[in-house]
């Protein structure tokens, strides 16, 4: 198939949005522009507070921004109410009307768009089915679980077609079980509808199994944008490795540069290549970040990368971590897959030595 | 000394069970009392001497009565359909706003009425309307529904603000969503969620307006006697068992509506 660029859906071009006024400002979205595709699955991720949710109201038109351009294909939507714009939310309460019925619900909004009766019917009938519902459509929501008011949520924002569908934090009421099914019902969804979902979420092992790209925000800022295996592979900030996932940090100096890699020396003087995210000048110390899947673990010390003492063994089911504590004191995580054939060839308490296989370690953006 | 789970339970101390009974019947002893003598067969209301229903019979015959009753349920009616629009208006207004200054002021001002003696107001509007009917000649039940209109509203505004504030605000955000304009939205999802609230305010006010003597009896023009007023009236001169029979009436009508207004409000919620 041909290359061809990608469609934007939706484009933010520098959005600020402040709380307040005066010494009581809150910045809560700090000079935001992000491009998100078509049919795409993007996730917004971030702690609590990181202004995730603000930049959702914003697209939602629960709020308006202080500056800056939201366009839906094109169209600058920033200054139109919420009912004028053809992108629908997923609440994270989910807000589903408790005098209505479950397909009273989802007729909602193709009754305010002012769709015909017998159109409404079959559109409610599709969306029961695609949810799974058709058994509950006359039920009050009030007398269904969770995980179904859940599904009649989604159907009821994915009723009238919107461009985008907008998912605040909606699996977050769940209990565990439900919140896995639910993710591979909402990436069936995605796939089925064609439509492009923007999904919040503060979990980041949600937003590495279900996105297509995800965003990392932090205080109102985004630090990094790229698919799951480049945020998780490639953190370009200290932030953002720390909070995906498990991380190891390591400060090196750096000796050499070379086709967009480093030669970096580790605290125990063994040279390694790291990544870098961009081509920029680099010298002096850096910080270097290693995932604990991407070392190895070794009885021999001698030629190891890093060198130390084995501190603790933790036992996981489907890996062991072993926890390292080098000659700097720094702590380092190693974690191996168990497999039958895994002996206990480790004990703690012993010297052991740590390969990092190449290209595993990454400089950060400090 | 974990004796109860509470530190303070009012039930354990000494001479509780006394005082409870004796508000009891101080409450309750004199209502009895004058709905047992409503069907006395004589004329006194203090001396027992039969049963018999023709105190009822009197009320129902006595042209006064039915007069004074009509008007009163005119007024209360009117009073009460008014006064919970303007505090529906009043209660979504002062709700559905970011807290800015001046908004505990407002609260105050709506509920001024619950605040300045009645019969302050009763003197004020007597002068002002006064006025009024001197300058334009009207003097029918205008005054009368206008002055217990005002008095109603807070009664109204009350619990329609607490259903108001106990509502989920991301439903009227999700109507907004999916495509709802304001009034949309407000018709399909905020009146039908608040009408608990709403006919509870109804009812109250209802019952505020139909018990009101002080600022009746100095706004009424002549003839214009209410139920309360007219058996005020009455009481200066013969009192029989018949104040005693209206009176029951008038109790099982409130009793009547309160109960009404509990089972529509368990129902909704």
């Amino acid at each position: 198939m041909p290359e061809r660029p990608e469609k934007s859906t939706i484009e933010i071009r520098h959005v600020s949005k402040v709380f307040g006024s005066g010494e009581n400002a809150v910045i809560a979205l700090d000079d935001v522009s992000l491009d998100i595709r078509e049919n795409e699955f993007f996730t917004l991720l971030g702690p609590s507070g990181c202004g995730k949710t603000t930049l959702l109201r914003l697209i939602a038109g629960f709020s308006y921004p202080t500056e800056g351009e939201i366009k839906l294909y094109g169209q600058d939507i920033a200054p139109l109410p919420p009912y004028k714009r053809p992108v629908n939310t997923v609440f994270q309460s989910y807000a589903l009307f408790p005098h209505m019925s479950v397909g009273e619900n989802i007729a909602f909004g193709l009754e305010m768009l002012g769709r015909p009766k017998s159109a409404i019917r079959t559109r409610v009938e599709e969306m029961l089915a695609l949810v799974r519902m058709e058994h509950l459509r006359d039920r009050k929501t009030a007398q269904i679980s969770g995980g179904q008011q859940q599904r009649v949520a989604l159907a009821r924002a994915l009723a009238p077609q919107p461009k985008v569908l907008l998912l605040d934090e909606p699996l977050s009421a769940l209990d565990y079980k439900l919140r896995k099914d639910m993710q591979i019902e909402l990436k069936r969804l995605q796939h089925e509808t064609g439509i492009t979902f923007i999904f919040v979420t503060h979990d980041q092992e949600e937003a590495l199994t279900m996105s297509d790209r995800l965003a990392v925000m932090s205080s109102g800022r985004i630090l990094q944008i790229g698919n799951p295996r480049q945020i998780y592979d490639r953190p370009a900030e200290r932030f953002v490795a720390d909070f995906i996932g498990e991380t190891n940090f390591l400060t090196a100096e750096v000796t050499g540069l070379a086709n967009g890699k480093a030669e970096v020396a580790l605290p125990g003087g063994a040279k390694i290549h790291a990544l870098l995210t961009e081509d920029r000048e680099l010298n002096g110390a850096v910080s270097v970040v290693v995932r604990p899947e991407h070392a190895e673990i070794v009885s021999n010390a001698n030629g190891a990368d890093l060198k130390g003492r084995l501190a603790n063994i933790v036992y996981f089911g489907t890996d062991t971590l072993y926890h390292v504590v080098l000659e700097t004191g720094e702590t380092f995580i190693v974690r191996r897959q168990n497999s039958r054939k895994s002996v206990d060839e480790f004990s703690e308490g012993t010297a052991v030595g740590i390969i990092l296989a190449d290209g595993s370690a990454q400089i950060l953006r400090d | 000394m974990a004796r109860s789970r509470h530190a303070f339970d009012v039930r354990h101390q000494s001479g509780f069970p006394t005082i409870a009974l004796t508000c009891f019947f101080l409450l309750y002893l004199p209502i009895a009392t004058l709905v047992v003598y409503a069907f006395n067969s004589g004329t006194s209301i203090a001396t027992w001497e039969g049963l018999s229903l023709r105190w009822f019979q009197a009320a129902w015959n006595n042209d006064k009565v039915i007069d004074a009753s009509l008007r009163s349920i005119q007024i209360a009616t009117c009073a009460a359909v008014i006064a919970t629009a303007v505090a529906t208006m009043a209660a979504i207004a002062t709700t559905r706003t970011r807290p800015y200054r001046g908004l505990n002021a407002k609260y105050a001002f709506i509920n001024m009425p619950l605040m300045v003696p009645e019969i302050v107001v009763a003197v004020a509007l007597l002068i002002f309307f006064s006025r009024i009917k001197v300058a334009t000649g009207y003097s029918g039940l205008g005054y009368l529904i206008a002055a217990h209109t005002a008095f109603c509203i807070p009664f109204a505004y009350l619990p329609i603000r607490a259903r108001l504030e106990t509502m989920d605000l991301s439903l009227e955000t999700a109507a907004a969503d999916l495509y709802a304009s304001p009034w949309q939205a407000f018709r399909r999802v905020t009146l039908p969620l608040l009408w608990p609230g709403i006919l509870a305010g109804l009812m109250l006010a209802f019952v505020i307006s139909l018990d009101d003597v002080v600022i009746t009896e100095f706004v009424k023009s002549g003839g214009q006697d209410t139920l309360p007023t007219y058996m005020l009236g009455q009481l200066r001169r013969v009192v029989t068992p018949e104040m005693n029979a209206i009176s029951t009436v008038f109790l099982l009508l409130s009793i009547a509506i309160v109960t009404i207004f509990f089972f529509v409000s368990r129902k909704r919620s």
